[in-house]
């Protein structure tokens, strides 16, 4: 039993996740922190690419990290950090893409999709309580 | 409309879908190569302290009035060591000046990379903490920008170049920007 624990107290640890940021890196006002942390989860690493960049251990994940907190202390609001690195990386670096008209057909697809789609269903439903009375449809 | 044509709807999404996917790879374009939101937008305002022993740095201010170069290296990149005799064939080539940005990097440590791979920049500045990288949108290196007479971002390469990427597209852009 004590060996199940140690082993336990050994494994746990080792299986949880990295974490990315440094203690070196976290801001003593803890507000201004959690701000960082909220902002940086909002913006992709461009090296990693699936990753944003609270999570990434990437170099230039961790110095877009500090320059969040950087922009922070200076007094800028959340969306002027957030503006501030999407000027210089451009939409891909939001993990989240903007809506506008250049992205209209990533945002208008799924909407577009399930519109068709139950569209197709109404025309099913429809013909076939037409052809009941004949030879029972068949499909499209 | 007609049950067949209908049919043809998911074959044609399909086909349409399978072109998308497919004409990048045909291109030969890699998908990891992110467009620059810098393309067209004026230099960022930097100022870099020369990383060589008496060496001139490097400002915005000096990327006025005269078509330039600006490539990101570092001693620790190695694509990068591929890239320098190209760049020298470049600047050989082109009356456009050719600007290093030394990417966080020691700046003894890059002398002697320069010292043994060859230095074919007018200036070669220092970016340690990779600052000014972060304001060109640089997200590794190499990277290489066009910048022209009015200090506007006309090109962005990423990756070494490459002889052919010189005879291809930097040069052409060299003598277009210059007329």
């Amino acid at each position: 039993m004590i060996r199940f624990l140690l082993m336990l107290a050994v494994l746990v640890p080792l299986s949880l996740p990295a974490l990315a940021v440094q203690p070196d890196e976290v801001l003593s006002d803890a507000g201004m922190e959690a701000r960082a942390r909220v902002i940086s989860k909002q913006l992709r690493c461009l090296v990693c690419q699936g990753e944003d960049i609270d999570e990434s251990a990437a170099g230039l994940a961790r110095d877009l990290r500090l320059l969040v907190r950087e922009r922070l202390t200076a007094g800028d609001t959340d969306q002027q950090v957030l503006d501030f690195i999407q000027t210089r990386y451009g939409d891909y670096v939001l993990m989240k893409p903007p809506v506008a008209p250049r992205t209209w057909i990533l945002w208008l697809t799924p909407v577009l999709m399930v519109l068709g789609g139950f569209g197709v269903v109404w025309r099913q439903i429809k013909r076939s309580g037409d052809s009941k009375s004949t030879a029972g449809g068949d499909g499209i | 409309m007609k049950p067949q044509l209908m049919a043809m709807i998911p074959l044609v999404l399909f086909v349409a879908l399978l072109a998308m996917v497919a004409a990048p790879l045909l291109r030969g374009t890699d998908p990891a190569k992110l467009e620059s939101a810098m393309i067209g937008r004026a230099v960022p305002a930097f100022t870099a302290a020369g990383v060589l022993p008496n060496g001139a740095g490097l400002s915005r201010d000096d990327l006025l009035g005269h078509v330039s170069v600006v490539n990101f290296f570092a001693s620790w990149c190695v694509p990068c060591q591929a890239e320098q005799p190209v760049l020298a064939r470049l600047a050989a080539k082109t009356d456009a000046a050719v600007y290093g940005i030394n990417y966080k990097d020691r700046p003894d440590a890059a002398a002697a990379w320069l010292e043994k791979h060859g230095n074919p920049f007018r200036a070669v500045a220092g970016d340690r903490d990779g600052r000014i990288a972060i304001e060109w949108g640089v997200y590794g290196v190499p990277e290489t920008f066009v910048v022209d007479q009015q200090g506007i971002i006309r090109l962005r390469h990423v990756g070494p170049l490459t002889d052919a990427d010189l005879e291809n597209t930097i040069l052409p852009l060299l003598e277009g920007i210059r007329k």
